[in-house]
């Protein structure tokens, strides 16, 4: 048996002593713990480290394979960038809880049972709430708990799950799961809370943009992936996910568009690039899963980028709201054309990150000649171009200026969205090398003539379909408003079910208790009259009668002996 | 942080800008006819469907989206006071 030391061990137990550190010292530890991992990711080698056995049941906590080392990866250099943004902050436990919470992500990842992942499932839902609670506001405690409710409810799906397995005898081992295995369901339940589903989905946009300018970072890279990392290794070629994804990359494109705080509209981009990810993992095979990890890892970057660039103006203006931005290329010209880099390649510009990632999930789908999805998910990338490749930077960045006067962002957060979309930009020029990472071999030739012909047609038009409802002014404008969407189930619904329940039990007691309490009141006296000292039972009784009813419960006791 | 005017805050360079899309979006339209198609489906290998499917994809995103504003747009504060509006019903 070999001894491994596990990446995600290196890191969080290093992230603990980012409290006792100040100034450089802390910064350079924060900086070197990702790369540490990534370095002790890379030596392992491939295969299951050492094994134990708890109760019967055997414990892997370390598997180094192609899908899990591309996960572990992506979720790294995440954890380094968003690092490197955070070093401006004097805030320890943040920029403490952002590594814990990126270690979870790789520890999840290279879990080789299912117990292991269940633990950094869960501790990945612990340590990220902390970067929402870090708002310190009343409204981001909130948040926080509803965050917090969602993320302990997928962990118990998924225990619930994991029991059924073991009791059913399939042991601990994390591999294929399937729909039909035992306990399978239940774990869909708890990846699809987490990957955000249709319908369990609300707790995403409703609680990511209430995350610190950080703590939003860090939060659209590792919890999601690390969903789609579970369901690549344990549902790939699920029928049902195909559908699932699809519906997934189209719905949130509606609420993006009449979305206004900008960090939201992101959030609901990120439901749909998921949505392309699980459509990946549905139609499974080399494309499907290659496709879904390798847009797993650009997505962490340049969503990763967004939210930077976003974050840079909510922390210079104090808000991201579109009706009150605007102009800020002005005073922001390098946040503003790095969130340009992270928007087109999101867009999957060619030349750009996402066009490298997207198109193998867009070639698995059409080799697979799934009209409709293919249809549904182009359409979808026209949209995320709309929402999110366009309607970002210009509700920022340009549009009408609000006349917010601000500096660029701290030099460190400037150098994470640099490097951010230099790994954008290098990805989408040299794909080889994130395909070079892949867990299937890649035959696909990225830059042939009609795909990148179709790719800039099919986004240009749409650009021009902006350009033209914006200046028609068809294009509905940004209005300070909420729209809402599944959370109000668990924000207005329910809350207002309980406490209408709790005003109708009141008027109810009003109501009714009062003739009851009367009613039952007459009843003990009627009741209880003959107990009483002139009552009945109360008086003197001849000796003759008590005879009698001795006679007749002897007589009856005999009777019931006998039978 | 000057505050001078710039280049895209004059009108005529916007419209220009505009123009400028147009004529490239016209560019790959024309582009279709000089490759060849290798067409997954039938209906990809159509004349301009990719450039047709996004302006009216995009069209249509953005006009339903501005639809469904009527049923979803609620007030800013809409969650945050839910006691007080449980006192106004």
């Amino acid at each position: 048996m070999r001894m491994t030391i596990s990446p995600a061990l290196v890191v969080m137990l290093g992230a603990l002593g980012t409290p006792l550190l100040r100034g450089r010292a802390r910064g350079a530890l924060l900086v070197s713990l990702p790369i540490a991992g990534l370095v002790v990711l890379w030596v392992l080698p491939e295969g299951v480290g050492a094994s134990f056995e708890v109760f019967g049941l055997v414990l892997t906590p370390v598997r180094v394979d192609a899908l899990s080392r591309v996960f572990a990866t992506g979720f790294l250099v995440a954890a380094l960038l968003t690092a490197i943004y955070a070093l401006h902050l004097r805030d320890s436990l943040q920029q403490a809880m952002v590594l814990v919470y990126a270690a979870t992500a790789v520890g999840g990842a290279l879990a080789g049972d299912l117990l292991t992942l269940f633990v950094f499932w869960e501790l990945a839902g612990l340590s990220s709430v902390f970067l929402i609670w870090a708002g310190r506001t009343e409204r981001s405690y909130r948040a926080g708990m509803r965050y917090l409710a969602v993320q302990v409810l997928s962990g118990l799906l998924m225990l619930a799950g994991i029991v059924l397995r073991v009791t059913a005898g399939e042991g601990l081992e994390f591999g294929y799961l399937g729909l039909d295995g035992p306990g399978g369901t239940l774990i869909l339940c708890a990846i699809g809370l987490k990957c955000a589903f249709p319908v369990l989905h609300a707790w995403l946009p409703d609680t990511y943009p209430e995350s610190t300018v950080v703590g939003a970072v860090a939060l659209s890279a590792f919890t999601t992936k690390l969903a789609v990392y579970t369901l690549a290794r344990g549902y790939p070629g699920t029928e049902m996910l195909v559908w699932i994804g699809a519906i997934m990359t189209c719905f949130p494109i509606f609420y993006a568009v009449i979305e206004n705080d900008l960090r939201r509209v992101l959030a609901y981009s990120m439901i749909n690039q998921l949505g392309f990810m699980v459509v990946g993992v549905g139609i499974g095979g080399a494309f499907g899963i290659n496709g879904a990890a390798a847009h797993a890892v650009a997505d962490m970057v340049f969503k990763g980028l967004l939210f930077m660039s976003m974050g840079a103006v909510l922390m210079r203006t104090g808000t991201t709201k579109g009706s009150e931005l605007g102009g800020l290329y002005k005073s922001m010209p390098q946040t503003a054309v790095l969130c340009m880099i992270g928007a087109a390649s999101i867009s999957a510009f060619p030349l750009f990150s996402g066009f490298a990632s997207k198109s193998l999930i867009m070639e698995g789908v059409a080799a697979d000649h799934r009209m409709v999805i293919w249809l549904m998910l182009l359409f979808a990338s026209a949209g995320v171009f709309h929402h999110a490749g366009i309607k970002i930077p210009y509700f920022a960045f340009f549009a009408h200026d609000h006349g917010h006067r601000v500096a660029e962002p701290p030099v460190s957060m400037r150098v994470a969205m640099a490097l951010a979309a230099l790994l954008c930009i290098t990805i989408g020029a040299v794909p080889s090398l994130l395909y070079g990472l892949l867990p299937y071999p890649v035959e696909y030739e990225l830059f042939t003539t009609p795909h990148v012909i179709n790719q800039l047609q099919l986004l240009l038009l749409a650009s021009m379909a902006f350009t033209l409802l914006v200046r028609t002014g068809l294009y509905p404008p940004e209005l300070r408003s909420v729209n809402v969407d599944f959370e109000v189930v668990y924000r207005r619904f329910l809350p207002s079910a309980w406490h209408a329940a709790a005003r109708g039990l009141t008027r109810l007691r009003a109501r009714v208790g009062a003739p009851v309490r009367r009613a039952t009141e007459k009843l003990w006296v009627a009741a209880t009259r003959p107990l009483r000292p002139d009552g009945r039972v109360a008086v003197t009784w001849s000796t003759h009668l008590m005879i009698w009813w001795l006679v007749l419960v002897l007589g009856g006791v005999l009777l019931l002996a006998l039978l | 942080m000057n505050d001078d005017r710039r280049w895209l805050d004059e009108p005529r360079n916007v419209t220009r800008i505009v123009y400028g899309l147009a004529a490239l979006c016209a560019l790959a339209i024309v582009a279709d006819v000089f490759y060849r198609k290798k067409p997954h489906f039938g209906i990809d290998g159509w004349f301009a469907f990719y450039p047709l499917y996004g302006f009216v994809g995009s069209v249509g995103l953005v006009l339903t989206a501005k639809w469904l504003r009527r049923f979803l747009k609620r007030d800013e504060d809409y969650y945050d006071r839910p006691e007080r509006d449980e006192d106004d019903d």
